[in-house]
């Protein structure tokens, strides 16, 4: 399973989750784990999902959902699993 | 499954603090280009280098945009140009530079290394022809960098060849007057010059290199600096162990950016330099690190200690992390690269002779120091002299890249602008060392027993 992380920081609104979802949907990303939290006015969200499938190109994916973010004022970042594996395992 | 704080801190690390990688760098072998008509040469050299790195710069964007890790640099490397046979003039070299220059405009790439000699023991006539063809090959291109290797612990050092890089700088100043005498910052004089690094200007495909191959260089002071600073109040061990990690941290990705270009370009992998490769963007220095560490100012007393034991530890940090290990690896004390330097200079904290006893410790040398444009050119070979000696006795790599910006004096600075930065002019000394520099010769390798 090939995997990459989503993490999504900005102003709380209504709908955040699914707009991220539903992006994830629409390229055959299925979500393997969400860890969420509003602190103050602000929402922090990371999301692990899994790309074995995805039906675009990874790098119109993180493009996507960059945009997606500049749309909602979010800043969105997209990244593949192996950076953190690698810089955090031994 | 990596754990959340994992993530926020590799999130962190890139957005808050200048985390990068510095260069991509693709070596490139042209001794296949030889042949007795420079025009023919040339256009080897140039059809060589754009079909081998083809695809280097939207590989790089590739892999920075899958991996969402900025790739600030794509570059090649090329054999030293004097070793790439024919009977070739020092205007038949010009045309060669002018090749590389083309070459590195076609490929989208900001600079190409390897036009230059390795000069340690003797000058062969092609290495004395390219090296006198510098100043107007500097002068003449953009994107080229030149470098020259004048000693090593084994051979000694050539001064002839010292003497004559203090001419050749005074003259690559004076060509490339009118724009700050830039010429000189893409031009190093090196002591036990590696063979693989992937760092400009000094960079170039060595002797025993393989036709192609990839390298990278990382970076990452602001990383290192931050670190400090949530540590606090801690002592030497700990603060030793806090960069030994963090160093660890970069290099892995590091590591993982090499083996993705090597996978994706079909070459194979040379190796990751280890190095903290400031820039001039605020929260990127290394002399902020020191700073950290708790010098009022770069420069003052404590600071080649402060700079040992960073140097130190982001090398053991480091060599656990990749699997092969080379090039420059260590901290570079670039001035006008470098915020927290310039700034130290600026107020008076930090001297020539102060950057040149932290050389003997770190990385590289004497590195993008402005220096009046009166300069004599034997006050210039004093200096890469004295830095060179450094290396040679220490069986290190040490390096000199000081620019004598013509019609500048100490209290002006030079503004080179981008990665380059700007320098404040450094004072030197005012007594001559002409005479001895005149002598000429070799200077004898060290012994390297009945160390003192």
């Amino acid at each position: 399973m090939k995997k990459a992380v989503i993490t999504v920081v900005g102003q709380d609104t209504k709908g955040i989750i699914a707009k991220v979802s539903a992006k994830c949907a629409e390229a055959s990303a299925n979500i393997v784990e969400i860890s969420q939290s509003v602190l103050k006015e602000y929402f922090a969200m990371i999301m692990v999902i899994d790309i074995t499938d995805l039906s675009v190109k990874f790098g119109d994916f993180v493009d996507d959902m960059k945009a997606l973010g500049e749309q909602n004022a979010l800043d969105i970042r997209t990244m593949h699993e192996d950076i953190f594996n690698s810089m955090h395992k031994i | 499954m990596v754990n959340i704080n994992d993530i926020l801190e590799t999130i962190n690390m890139i957005k808050e603090e200048n985390l990068d990688i510095r260069t991509i760098t693709m070596g490139i072998s042209l001794y296949d280009c030889a042949g007795d008509d420079i025009n023919t040469v040339c256009d080897r050299i140039y059809d060589k280098i754009t079909t081998r790195a083809e695809r280097l710069v939207s590989v790089g964007q590739e892999i920075e945009k899958d991996l969402g890790i900025p790739i600030i640099n794509k570059r090649v490397s090329v054999t030293p140009i004097s070793l790439v046979g024919g009977r070739f003039t020092s205007d038949d070299y010009v045309k060669i530079a002018h090749t590389l220059d083309r070459a590195a405009h076609t490929l989208g790439i900001n600079f190409i290394g390897g036009y230059g000699a390795l000069v340690q023991k003797g000058f062969t006539d092609h290495a004395r022809a390219l090296i006198e063809s510098i100043p107007q090959a500097l002068a003449e291109t953009e994107r080229v960098c030149s470098s020259v290797n004048v000693a090593s612990t084994k051979a000694g050092i050539n001064m002839d060849a010292v003497a004559q890089m203090g001419r050749i700088i005074k003259e690559t100043a004076y060509l490339t007057r009118d724009n700050e005498s830039i010429g000189c910052a893409k031009l190093v004089v090196f002591a036990n010059v590696p063979d693989d690094n992937p760092f400009m200007a000094g960079a170039f495909h060595g002797v025993g290199e393989a036709e192609c191959v990839v390298s990278v260089g990382v970076s990452g002071p602001g990383v290192v600096s931050s670190a400090i600073k949530r540590a606090g109040q801690c002592d030497f061990s700990t603060l030793a162990e806090i960069i030994k990690k963090t160093a660890f941290k970069i290099t892995r990705m590091g590591q993982l950016v090499a083996s993705e270009a090597s996978k994706r370009l079909d070459v194979p992998f040379g190796i990751v330099d280890l190095s903290l490769a400031p820039t001039p963007a605020v929260g990127d220095s290394v002399a902020h690190i020191l700073e950290g560490m708790g010098l009022e100012r770069c420069g003052g007393h404590g600071t080649t200690a402060a700079l040992a034991l960073l140097n130190d530890a982001v090398k053991k940090g480091g060599v656990m992390a990749s699997s092969h290990v080379g090039g420059l690896s260590g901290a570079f004390i670039p001035v006008s690269e470098d915020a927290g330097m310039i700034d130290a200079v600026a107020c008076g904290a930090l001297s020539l002779e102060k950057l040149e006893a932290m050389t003997a410790v770190c990385s590289v040398g004497l590195d993008m120091i402005a220096i009046p444009g009166d300069t004599s050119a034997e006050t210039i070979s004093g200096i890469i002299a004295d830095e060179i000696s450094i290396g040679v006795a220490n069986t290190k790599t040490t390096a000199v890249r000081v620019i004598p910006a013509y019609g500048k004096t100490v209290g002006d600075s030079v503004e080179f602008g981008g990665l380059l930065g700007y320098a404040p002019i450094m004072k030197l000394s005012e007594y001559s060392c002409a005479d001895f520099i005149a002598r000429g010769g070799r200077i004898p390798a060290p012994i390297h027993s009945l160390k003192n």
